[in-house]
């Protein structure tokens, strides 16, 4: 059994593999188990030009684009459901001209992260069949070329080379992706780095597999014999793990099903913070740079309000939690 | 009669439209709300299902997002989103799912913009995009779509077609290599819109109680057949019911 330690804490794990410029994809769906206190954590540190990969990640990516940590975005939704219907610093950065975005679908993204995780060049699917995701392009030719980690183009559409095989004329070849570093949030981790997600893993694993480097952060750090109980319970083996962070609550404001929910105060107050670029400023001074860590973070928020977004044990969220 | 709200008669006509046996992918807002009370209303043996992996999500309470945790409780399975689009594709299980959808901008074929407003690469106003939206429209057999009525929405051509309709009209679909079938209604605050078997082309199929024709053609931007146009039952008191105790007692999405 291999026995290497894993474990760091957040700030060093950033500090050292997330750099200004890097290809970085983050886990999570809109308001679902987004690694948010890494997100804050890669503002604090300023680093910037970074270039994002998202399926559909809302609050992680809008605080990334709010922060002025983003570049250049490939992502097939920005949104946070009902709190946000078009993640609002990403649709503000957009319409300003300061960051590049390029659209897919999320099944071309969830497949581009596997052609990665797979180690082919790309993968064949049938949607986007004589839609603009095919033609039209957020980076230029140009850009492409002189980036050696994009492809020379977005997307390819290609006659089934199978003839009539399989009923389908076409198909539309989307480019694996392969991130510098990936980083998720999981429930459980050991030291080592192999992981238990809980609940639907969204593309995660494939994003975590995809990439050259990859850092955990947990809820709960748990024994490696635990996790070796039920082996095929765990989805992200230690071999392609780097960084182990122990940091619960480190979804927070987002969900971690079975141990807490999205705190609806902070999203709302997010969103009406964010609506302007002078009291997004205070937002970013009071709740991200004005607070050292995570847990500083927490702390500001309180143990009232932390209870209150406690997962219920039988559904794994918390009941009737006023969410209005 | 009872009084109700503009959303609450949209998530019956769409509700109605769901059958026993249907596999439903639904999005975020008022969709999930349609989903939730066709359970209770016409199809009780109907499937909820999120392209976040969850399939037969119980939904005891209204999920917010499509990645909140309600879907994940009492499902069926929880995968992810390969799997969840990989049975959209897969024509043994794609063609039961009924998708239900909403966005900026439709045309006369039922093409969707989710995307943006203006020029792509400097748009005037930026929506979230596709999210699973254009693989839904590409590979299932029906879709519901709803959509705020007014002269902005229903556009004669599109600024960004995100997810395909019927693309230009009859053949166009499998000319391009989507699946057949395609937009089967559209639902909106004025009226049911469908798309005629031959053209392919939107026309009205019914107004809601105190609409007429001619009020829903003012909010569009291009024209459609009237002819066919029967007046929609608003809903009746069980089904309000259903919707205002069983499906949103908060009111998070009936406002």
């Amino acid at each position: 059994m291999a026995t290497s330690d894993k474990l760091t804490d957040l700030r060093t794990a950033i500090h050292e593999f997330v750099h200004e410029g890097c290809h970085l994809s983050i886990g999570g769906f809109t308001i679902n188990r987004n690694p948010m206190a890494a997100v804050y954590e890669i503002i604090r540190q300023r680093i910037g030009r970074i270039h994002l990969y998202a399926h559909s990640n809302g609050q992680g990516v809008d605080e990334l684009i709010g922060g002025g940590c983003v570049e250049n975005l490939e992502i097939a939704y920005a949104g946070s459901g009902r709190f946000a219907s078009t993640c609002i610093r990403f649709r503000k950065a957009v319409e300003a001209g300061t960051i590049r975005v390029e659209d897919y679908s999320n099944y071309q993204m969830s497949l581009r992260f596997q052609a990665g995780a797979m180690g082919v060049p790309f993968l064949p699917t049938r949607s986007g069949l004589g839609t603009d995701i095919v033609r039209r392009w957020g980076f230029s030719k140009k850009m492409r070329e002189n980036d050696p980690r994009l492809p020379d183009s977005k997307l390819t559409v290609m006659e089934n080379p199978f003839g009539e095989w399989g009923d389908v004329p076409k198909v539309v070849l989307v480019p694996a992706i392969h991130p510098d570093v990936t980083i998720l949030h999981v429930q459980k981790a050991d030291v080592q780095g192999t992981a238990r997600i809980e609940g639907l893993p969204f593309s995660d694993v494939e994003q975590a597999l995809s990439a050259e480097k990859v850092i955990l952060t947990c809820d709960e750090l748990v024994e490696s014999e635990r996790l070796r109980e039920y082996p095929e319970q765990n989805q992200i083996p230690h071999l392609r793990v780097d960084a182990v962070v122990h940091i619960p609550y480190g979804a927070y404001p987002t969900a971690c099903y079975r141990y807490y929910d999205y705190d609806p105060v902070y999203l709302a107050r997010f969103g009406k913070m964010a609506k302007d670029d002078q009291s997004y400023a205070e937002y970013l001074q009071e709740y991200i740079y004005g607070t050292e860590n995570h847990p500083g973070l927490l702390a500001k928020i309180g143990e009232e309000r932390l209870k209150r977004i406690q997962a219920d044990a039988r559904t794994g969220y918390a009941k009737d939690l006023d969410r209005r | 009669m009872t009084r109700y709200s503009e959303k609450e008669m949209m998530a019956v006509a769409a509700a109605r439209e769901i059958r026993n046996g249907d596999v439903v992918f639904c999005g975020t807002g008022i969709s999930m709300l349609a989903a939730m009370a066709a359970k209770h209303i016409s199809a009780p043996d109907s499937v909820i299902f999120f392209e976040t992996g969850a399939m037969d999500a119980q939904l005891e309470e209204l999920p917010l997002a499509v990645g909140d945790s309600r879907v994940m409780y009492g499902a069926a399975v929880n995968r992810g989103l390969s799997d969840a689009f990989a049975f959209m594709q897969n024509p043994f299980s794609g063609r039961r799912v009924v998708g239900i959808l909403g966005a900026a901008q439709i045309d006369p074929y039922g093409n969707l913009n989710s995307t943006a407003i203006g020029d792509y690469e400097r748009p005037r106003v930026r929506f979230p995009g596709s999210g699973g939206a254009c693989d839904v429209a590409s590979f299932v057999s029906r879709t519901i779509i709803f959509m705020r009525h007014d002269l902005r929405g229903f556009v004669p051509r599109l600024d960004y077609l995100t997810s395909p309709g019927w693309l230009d009209g009859p053949g166009a679909r499998e000319r391009a290599g989507l699946s057949p079938g395609g937009p089967e209604m559209v639902v909106t605050d004025l009226a049911v819109m469908g798309f005629d078997k031959e053209t392919k082309r939107m026309f009205l199929r019914g107004c809601y109680p105190g609409v007429t024709p001619e009020m829903v053609l003012e909010r569009m931007g291009f024209d459609a057949d009237v002819s066919r146009a029967k007046e929609i039952f608003p809903p009746s008191a069980d089904e309000l019911s259903i919707l205002r105790e069983r499906c949103d007692p908060q009111r998070l999405i009936l406002g």
